[in-house]
């Protein structure tokens, strides 16, 4: 992941900052200008809710070559309280906890490197509520 | 809108091509798919390939495999809807005859994917997710899949070896198709106990990596009765759809809407419905897929996808078969040819030329190709006059 991209994200990733459509309350993450559901461009800004529940999770055995070194780990859709759906982590906990239905809160932590000496991508990562 | 007519085909072995370039690859497809169809020009081409820049560093492909065709000056053009991107450069070329602007175009697709090693094969891949909200935290495409039969398997009780069961009959398929890259017959156990991926998917439920091409010659239905008396084929019906980039964004995580959009399109156009098709080539990039896929394009009732395969209607000698060719999972899935690869394989059905492998009494047939997790979806109908 490129610096620029990395410094874009900056908002989403370090402060969870999404878009609620002010005409029917969807909440996208990240934000857009126009909402996919009413076609309104009028937006809240709002933060994610950090408590929420995995809808589906799986174990990543082979990994892109970024996260060479942290294989095997735990990722899920997370569907958080109050709106908005994540792909993320599950971290801090054994593989046979990770289950559909299991609550969980985001964290903020480190992701990936860029390259041999690249930037330090930071996010956010899930870990039992 | 004109008629369109399917009247020539090219495809040679895929696999790990190492020998050959990528405008090696396409234009012997392309000779063939000419050759096929008894023609003496073309007036334009359209061609689908996902990543030839990051596969083998070459963009602008539309003119390099013009030139090396011996085509050029006629217009080419690559179109790109990730693994889609060869049925996505079908429905271009038919679009281009059907509004009467050419009257013979050669639509092909091409990928050559074992130049780079398998790290760089799988960033390539991942760039058809949201780069930034999947990719960046480390998703792959197993991965999606796999998240995708895990919900399946929770809302459904869908199991572990039904999703095994479409990898067997597809490789089944695959043993008699001189053509496809991995043409053994496995079994239940053998993808059960193969290497874990991305949990609940197996290597065995995956699609390989591959080089490959693919060529087909679209022409008026009106010039097609002028070169050929027999066998001929017209394009029935043909749709596209999209859904959210990001897999978590769907409402529904187990529900492929982008092929239900594309498969309505084309069963309206077409004036068929899911129970008139006498076989499917559908995109099994993952075992799950095929279930989802079953379900999306009306075979199967919402959720049964799993028991579908189970029942063996399915299979060749089946109600409905489908990937009788082997699907991606044993023919192969060079990406940007795998959607052309699909028409040939229901073109050779309904020509009943498919040999050993060929349904009988085949009459129509339709083709499902899909992008990322389902991104794009691309479904056509053609149909033996
Ligand atoms: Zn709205």
């Amino acid at each position: 992941m490129i610096a620029p991209r990395i410094r874009r994200g900056m908002p989403q990733r370090y402060r969870y900052e999404a878009g609620k459509c002010k005409k029917c309350g969807k909440v996208f993450f990240p934000p857009r200008l126009i909402c996919s559901a009413c076609q309104s461009r009028e937006f809240e800004t709002i933060r994610l809710n950090r408590l929420g529940k995995v809808l589906t999770y799986t174990i990543i055995r082979v990994p892109p070559s970024q996260f060479k070194d942290e294989a095997p780990y735990a990722m899920g859709v997370v569907e958080l309280e109050g709106g908005g759906r994540i792909t993320a982590q599950i971290v801090d906990c054994d593989f046979d906890d990770v289950n559909i239905g299991m609550p969980v809160k985001i964290e903020f932590r480190r992701i990936q490197a860029e390259g041999e000496s690249g930037v330090i991508g930071y996010g956010y990562k899930c870990v039992p509520a | 809108m004109r008629d369109v007519a399917v009247i020539g085909v090219g495809m040679q072995k895929w696999g790990e091509l190492w020998e050959k370039s990528l405008r090696d690859i396409f234009v012997e497809s392309a000779l063939l798919a000419i050759e096929d169809a008894g023609v003496d020009k073309i007036d334009s081409m359209i061609i689908g390939c996902m990543s030839s820049g990051l596969f083998v560093g070459q963009e602008h492909i539309g003119s390099l495999l013009a030139d090396y065709l011996g085509a050029a000056p006629v217009p080419a053009t690559r179109v790109e809807t990730a693994c889609a991107s060869g049925g996505a450069a079908f429905r271009m070329g038919f679009i281009e005859v059907a509004s009467g602007l050419s009257d013979i175009v050669l639509v092909g697709g091409v990928e050559k994917m074992t130049d780079v090693g398998g790290d760089e094969a799988t960033y390539a891949l991942g760039t058809a997710a949201d780069q930034e909200y999947e990719g960046f935290n480390g998703i792959t495409f197993p991965g999606l899949y796999a998240m995708m039969a895990r919900r399946h398997m929770h809302e459904h009780g869908t199991t572990r070896e039904q999703l095994a069961m479409v990898a067997v009959k597809n490789h089944e398929n695959g043993s008699k198709n001189p053509l496809a890259q991995f043409p053994m017959k496995i079994t239940v156990e053998q993808v059960l106990n193969s290497v874990m991926v991305a949990d609940p998917l197996r290597i065995l439920d995956c699609s390989p990596i591959t080089d490959g091409a693919a060529a087909a010659i679209l022409c008026s239905l009106e010039t097609a009765r002028k070169i050929k008396s027999n066998r001929l084929i017209r394009v029935a019906g043909s749709g596209q759809a999209t859904d959210t980039i990001a897999f978590h964004d769907r409402d529904d995580l187990t529900a492929l809407k982008s092929t239900a959009v594309a498969a309505n399109m084309a069963y309206r156009m077409a004036g068929k419905k899911p129970s008139d098709i006498d076989l499917a080539e559908v995109h099994d990039c993952f075992t799950i897929a095929e279930i989802c896929i079953t379900e999306a394009l009306g075979f199967a009732e919402r959720g049964r996808g799993g028991k579908f395969v189970e029942s063996g209607d399915t299979r060749i000698g089946g109600k409905i078969p489908v990937n009788a060719s082997g699907g991606l999972k044993s023919k192969g899935h060079p990406v940007g040819a795998t959607g052309i690869a699909q028409i040939i394989e229901v073109v050779h059905q309904l020509r009943e030329e498919a040999g050993e492998r060929q349904v009988k009494g085949a009459r129509v047939g339709l083709t499902q190709n899909m992008g990322g997790s389902g991104g794009s979806a691309v479904v056509h109908i053609l149909e033996a006059l």
